[in-house]
Formats: C-alpha cells, sequence, structure tokens
C-alpha cells in the first residue's frame, strides 16, 4: 500500500507495535483494509449498528447509575430520572428510542443481506454470527423493557416467559424457574437487569467475531461478485469511512428526531401506568421491532405449535445459506427472485401490521396467510426459485461493471457486449 | 503359550487401552465436576425460600351476593371467586363433558355450587381475563374473557374457544366456616 504507516512514523506507536501490534492491526483493517469499490449506502447499515450498540451501552450504563432494580422502586426511578436527574430524560429518551433505532438498522442490514445473497459461501458464518446477534438483541431489548415495571412491562414479562410453558410436562416448571416465584415479581425484575447488563457485552463479542468473519473475504457488493484484485477494490479509509460518516450524519438526523420530537411515537402509553398484577391492559401488544413474530405465534391456533413457529421464524434464517440453492448472490442478475424479495418484505410488514392489531376478522385471515407465506418464502421457494430461474450473465469483474459507468445490471444483461470494446 | 505370544504383540495397544481409560474416566469425573459445580448456580435461579413459604388467604365470602364477583390475591395471583346466580351453574352442568377441551365435570371445579373459586390467570400466556367487573365483556359463554389472545371460559372457568389449552386452574382451598374460605 502507497500509505505510509502510522507506525512508520511515531517512535513510541513503534515500540508499542513492536510489543502489541495493536495500531498495527487497526491500521491493517480499518485504514488499508480493501474494499469493493462499488458499494452502495445499503453498506452503512452494518457499522450505524455498531455505532447504534455504542450508544445503547454509554446510555445504557449512565441510566443504570440511577435506576433501581427493585419491584416497589423500578417504576418510581425511571420517573425520577424523567423529572429530576440533570438530562436524565435525554438519556432515557435516547436509550429507548435507541433500541428501535437498533432494530431498525439490523432489519435493513439483514434485508440487505438477503437482497444481494451476501450470506452465501463463503459468508455463511458471517451471516450466522449475524442471526446470533439478532437474537440476542431480542434478548436484551426484551429484558430492558421490562425495567421501567409500568403495566406493558410486566405484562409483556409474563406473557413472553409463559411462552415456555407451552413446553409439554416441564413448562410450567420452567416458567416458575424463570420468575424466580409463582409471578413475575422482584426477583425476575432483579435477574433481567443483571442480563440485561451483561447481554450487550456479549452482542459487542459477538460483533468482534462478525468482524473478524467479515474482514477475511471482504464485504460482498451490489454485484455478488468476489474481488479479484486491486483494481476492483478501493482502501476503507478514506473512501468509506466517509461514506460511512456521512450515512451516519442522515440517520443521526432520523433518531434526533424520534428522541427530540416524538420520543413517545414508538412506545405504549399503558408503561406509564405502574405494574398492576391483578390487571392486565385491554390491548397488550409488543414494541413495533416485535411484531411480526406476535403476529405468528397468534395466528396458529394451537398454543404449542404457535411458539414453536414463532420461535422457527427466526431461527429458519440460520440455514438460509443453504435453503437458497442459487449460486448467483445478487438479486440484479436475478430476474425471479428480484421480485419475490418484495414480496418477503411486504410479507414481514403486513405480519407487523397484523401483530399491531387486535386479533379479530381481517386481521386474522391476514395473519394466518402471511404467516404461512413467510414458511414458503424460505422453505419451498427458495429452493425452488434457485433451481428454475436463469442467471442473466455476470460481468467479469466489478472493475469492469464499474468503469463502463453503467450499473452493473445493465452491464450484465444487454449491454454485455460492450465489454469487449 | 500362544495366548502369550499374542499379549506381547499388542503390548503397545494394551498401554494405548489403558491411556484411553485414564483419558475417559479423568473426563468424565471432570464432567461431573463441572455439572457439580454449575447446579448451584442454577438452583439459586429457583423460587427462594422465603417466596416458597406458602402463604394463606382467608376470604369472608358473607358480603358477597348473588351473582357478584369479588377478586382477592393469593400468592401474587388474583384468585377469582363467583357467587353463582343458579342460571349460572345450570350452565355449567348441562354442558357435554366430551365436547371440551379439557375435559372436566362442574362438579370437580366446585367444593359447592354456588362458589366457584378459580385462579384468575389465563392458561394460554398468563394474562388475567376480564369479567370480575361489572361492565367487563364475558364473552358468550358467560364466564371470562381474555383480551390478550382471545380466550374464552365458561361459568365453570373451563376454556370453550381461543387458544388457551386447558380450563383455569383451581387454587387449594377450603370451607372454615359456612361462609369463609382459606386458600392455600
Amino acid at each position: 500500500m502507497a500509505q505510509t504507516r502510522l507506525s512508520a512514523t511515531n517512535r513510541i506507536i513503534r515500540w508499542i507495535d513492536y510489543r502489541l501490534p495493536f495500531v498495527a492491526m487497526l491500521q491493517h483493517e480499518l485504514y488499508e483494509y480493501p474494499t469493493p469499490r462499488n458499494l452502495s449506502y445499503w453498506w452503512n447499515f452494518g457499522s450505524l449498528s455498531g455505532i447504534m450498540l455504542v450508544v445503547m451501552i454509554v446510555t445504557g450504563v449512565f441510566l443504570a447509575m440511577q435506576y433501581t432494580p427493585h419491584a416497589d422502586l423500578a417504576f418510581d426511578s425511571v420517573e425520577r430520572i424523567m423529572r429530576d436527574v440533570d438530562y436524565g430524560w435525554m438519556l432515557r429518551y435516547a436509550h429507548m428510542n435507541g433500541a428501535s433505532m437498533f432494530f431498525a438498522l439490523l432489519y435493513i442490514h439483514m434485508f440487505r443481506g438477503l437482497y444481494y445473497g451476501s450470506y452465501k459461501q463463503p459468508r455463511e458464518l458471517l451471516w450466522i454470527l449475524g442471526v446470533i446477534i439478532l437474537i440476542l438483541a431480542i434478548m436484551t431489548a426484551f429484558m430492558g423493557y421490562v425495567l421501567p415495571w409500568g403495566q406493558m412491562s410486566y405484562w409483556a414479562a409474563t406473557v413472553i416467559t409463559n411462552l415456555f410453558s407451552a413446553i409439554p410436562l416441564i413448562g410450567q416448571n420452567i416458567v416458575t424457574f424463570l420468575w424466580g416465584g409463582f409471578t413475575v415479581g422482584n426477583p425476575t425484575l432483579n435477574r433481567f437487569y443483571a442480563l440485561h447488563y451483561l447481554l450487550p457485552f456479549v452482542i459487542l463479542a459477538v460483533v468482534l467475531l462478525h468482524l473478524i468473519a467479515l474482514h477475511r473475504f471482504g464485504s460482498n457488493n451490489p454485484l455478488g461478485i468476489e474481488m479479484k484484485g486491486p483494481q476492483d477494490t478501493l482502501p476503507f479509509h478514506p473512501y468509506f469511512t466517509i461514506k460511512d460518516l456521512f450515512g451516519l450524519a442522515v440517520f443521526l438526523l432520523i433518531y434526533s428526531f424520534f428522541v427530540f420530537y416524538a420520543p413517545n411515537f414508538l412506545g405504549s402509553s399503558d408503561n406509564y401506568i405502574p405494574a398492576n398484577p391483578m390487571q392486565t391492559p385491554n390491548h397488550i401488544v409488543p414494541e413495533w421491532y416485535l411484531l411480526p413474530y406476535y403476529a405468528i405465534l397468534r395466528s396458529v391456533p394451537n398454543k404449542l405449535l404457535g411458539v414453536i413457529m414463532a420461535f422457527g421464524s427466526i431461527f429458519l434464517l440460520f440455514i438460509v445459506p443453504w435453503l437458497d440453492s442459487s449460486p448467483v448472490r445478487s438479486a440484479r442478475f436475478r430476474p425471479v427472485y428480484k421480485w419475490v424479495f418484495w414480496l418477503l418484505v411486504i410479507d414481514v410488514i403486513a405480519l407487523g401490521w397484523v401483530g399491531a392489531n387486535p386479533p379479530e376478522g381481517l386481521v386474522v385471515a391476514v395473519g394466518q396467510i402471511a404467516t404461512l407465506y413467510y414458511f414458503v418464502h424460505f422453505l419451498i421457494l427458495f429452493p425452488v426459485i434457485g433451481k428454475l430461474e436463469r442467471p442473466k450473465p455476470l460481468p467479469a469483474s466489478i472493475a469492469t461493471a464499474v468503469l463502463q459507468g453503467g450499473s452493473g445490471a445493465r452491464l450484465g444483461g444487454a449491454g454485455a457486449p460492450l465489454a469487449k470494446s | 503359550m500362544a495366548d502369550l505370544a499374542q499379549h506381547n504383540v499388542s503390548g503397545a495397544h494394551a498401554g494405548e487401552t489403558r491411556r484411553d481409560f485414564l483419558i475417559l474416566t479423568a473426563t468424565a469425573i471432570g464432567a461431573v465436576g463441572v455439572a457439580a459445580t454449575i447446579w448451584p448456580f442454577i438452583d439459586s435461579l429457583n423460587p427462594a425460600r422465603d417466596t416458597l413459604a406458602l402463604s394463606t388467604t382467608e376470604v369472608d365470602l358473607a358480603p358477597v351476593q348473588v351473582g357478584q364477583r369479588l377478586t382477592v390475591a393469593w400468592r401474587g395471583k388474583p384468585v377469582f371467586i363467583d357467587h353463582r346466580t343458579p342460571e349460572e351453574i345450570k350452565a355449567a352442568q348441562d354442558v357435554n363433558v366430551a365436547d371440551l377441551r379439557d375435559p372436566q365435570p362442574d362438579s370437580a371445579r366446585v367444593k359447592k355450587p354456588e362458589w366457584l373459586v378459580l385462579i384468575g390467570v389465563c392458561t394460554h400466556l398468563g394474562c388475567i381475563p376480564l369479567g370480575q367487573k361489572a361492565g367487563d365483556p364475558r364473552g358468550p359463554y358467560g364466564g371470562w374473557f381474555c383480551p390478550c389472545h382471545g380466550s374464552i371460559y365458561d361459568t365453570s372457568g373451563r376454556i370453550r374457544q381461543g387458544p388457551a389449552p386447558l380450563n383455569l386452574f383451581l387454587p387449594p382451598y377450603e370451607f372454615t366456616h359456612d361462609t369463609t374460605i382459606k386458600i392455600g
């Protein structure tokens, strides 16, 4: 690489690097790191999620300094953060809405992966680590939601832990074990608090593994073909640090809008009522980012099967790399999958709508169809389309596609003969 | 003699078997040790002794009018007490038990037909069904209606429609006097 290494110019850094090659590693992974030159803004969402995780940990640690994890005191301590602690309202709103933002980023990041086939050989483990991050994030968000000990906190904890009562024979014992009592109570709140503090650091560790796996083969790209040499790449810095920073600025505008102008838009007002174990709110719904799973749970009339399918909808993602039989990564070159992909997007949004509404009439019907489609999409369409579809020809390399000046899609199709001239 | 010769030839092999045995037993003992170490951590999450200490709740039924429903707390859970009307009792008894999802005759669910005592927790996912207050929806069977996922219970607290798999549970209780019960 043409750039001068920091370690070559600074004596102290050179001294440290000789013994602990940390700066050299950063230099290698964040500076020189060869990145496909054609990455679009859809490739911003990984780094944005990472930054959001840090924001969540920082706001969370400061909130923990004010919060009291006790069933009798938790609700009031959160109100105290909101009313009496300097900037407490901002920390809490940033944390609360930050969870929503984190999931929005994760979901866009995952849909991008599905569209461009980023999970395919040799990036299967990269994808699997991502699914593990999603599962850990769901657990963390759920336990965090319980901490304010409002009505929604309490009943979300009750309903979600009760999912395990569907397990035959030992279900009820497992639920009692999870609660540490006969109902959701103080022992439950305490252990959720401990785990809510622990899990983000576990996520951080898995993110590190995710990055190691990513840097093994580098990013996928909109063309879905591998980098074949220096002509296909740009160094990560400054080209993609700048691109990521610009994306970050746009993202922070959206995030700030929620934090400062609509902090409770994504939440439920019922959670500002202290937990009452004697009364369930009339309409309980999870946070928006869990609505599709909730819709699947409710759409299946059998309790155990509903629980299995709700969990299955996530665990299914683990085997996606092996369900998709197409050797072509990017949907740009897959004339059928390109459209079917959007059916999944619509399906998941439909499930979200179903989960948000009381299960009556049309909602039930849409829920059952959308649930069925979700599984058909992955278990049937993924393997079948890959076999039947005739993909368009792939460009020879990223560089040739980019230097033609057109999009890879045009070049891969009718424009291909131009490549000869 | 042939035996001995064979023994000598397989000498090296016998040594490896001994090593395998040592590795196997050491690993097994190690695994038992790890499991024994983990157990206290897991068991610490079970309900503690103060939580387990069986609490009892006494309820005076005298002021409860016919047709009135009362909610009391027992072990942190709501217990529904229903002073059933003769029509409600009849409706509960006239059901063809074989048609029920969780078949149970009404007589097995009460100590005195006019007093129905239930744990007011939906057997689906643990919400508290509506029906205790005057204006609450009670569902088509006149019992209870769970707002979370639409489970419907009859006047004996048995599941009739919706996703819940079981009838509302019955708490242990006894009549200490004619109009007093002790729950727990």
